[in-house]
């Protein structure tokens, strides 16, 4: 499985990434699933001006690897593209983006499903919401239990 | 004879820098590095530090909080994680 990650401050492009990861695959891949997650002006009924979130360079990519390798160990699939934004971020801005390519379409929307659910578990960022009182997020019980259905699963 | 520290998200703005030079002051573990870090940066820090959910980093592994720490290595402190 062909893997691409990145972090970084720069805007990504959905359709330049669709295309590279594309251009990498054989004929036999029928799916291409996409997410891309952006930043929502509101939380819990209180706006948000933005967020910002920071990473450690080395670990966060190890975190995001170890999270591919799951992934791989549950189905066979042809390549996948994770693309993750640090910094200072608007709303509306995009922040992640999750390409998986693969033969069928129902192993791809489900490995793009666990990508997302272990990105906001076990993916090592921080992130702070800035509005009327900045706060650092944590995942929430929904978030977990949504990380525990997949070892439930396996 | 000292440990670079490195801090993230509410620590890291509560010290002031994502990383520090930390004269170890005989510290052999990560444990006792919060206690140098309680005498020289303040009790409430170290509260920070030692929070349910706090995980450890030595040179890039995650250890235990009584791991061994020796001079020169980096030692992070890291709040809960959640990306996407």
């Amino acid at each position: 499985m062909l893997r691409e990650i990145r972090i970084q401050e720069a805007d990504f492009d959905v359709a330049v990434e669709w295309r590279q990861l594309g251009k990498s695959l054989g004929g036999e891949a029928g799916a291409i699933v996409a997410f891309c997650g952006r930043v929502r002006d509101v939380h819990a009924e209180s706006a948000v001006h933005g967020l910002f979130l920071e990473h450690y360079a080395g670990l966060t990519e190890r975190s995001l690897d170890a999270i591919l390798d799951r992934v791989e160990r549950r189905w066979r699939l042809d390549a996948i593209t994770v693309i993750h934004r640090v910094g200072r971020l608007d709303p509306g801005a995009q922040i992640v983006l999750v390409l998986v390519a693969g033969r069928h379409r129902s192993e791809a929307f489900a490995a793009c499903e666990l990508v997302m659910d272990y990105l906001k578990t076990d993916a090592i960022f921080w992130k702070k919401e800035l509005g009327e009182r900045d706060r650092w997020v944590e995942p929430t019980s929904d978030d977990q239990r949504r990380r525990r259905k997949w070892d439930d699963e396996a | 004879m000292t440990v670079r520290v490195r801090f993230f998200a509410a620590a890291r703005e509560r010290v002031g820098a994502s990383a520090i030079d930390v004269e170890r002051s005989g510290a052999r573990t990560v444990a006792e590095l919060i206690g140098v870090l309680a005498r020289t940066r303040g009790a409430d820090l170290a509260a920070m530090l030692s929070a349910p959910g706090i995980r450890f980093a030595v040179n890039q592994e995650l250890v235990e909080r009584d791991a061994a720490i020796a001079d020169g290595d980096e030692v992070a402190f890291m709040p809960p994680v959640t990306g996407g």
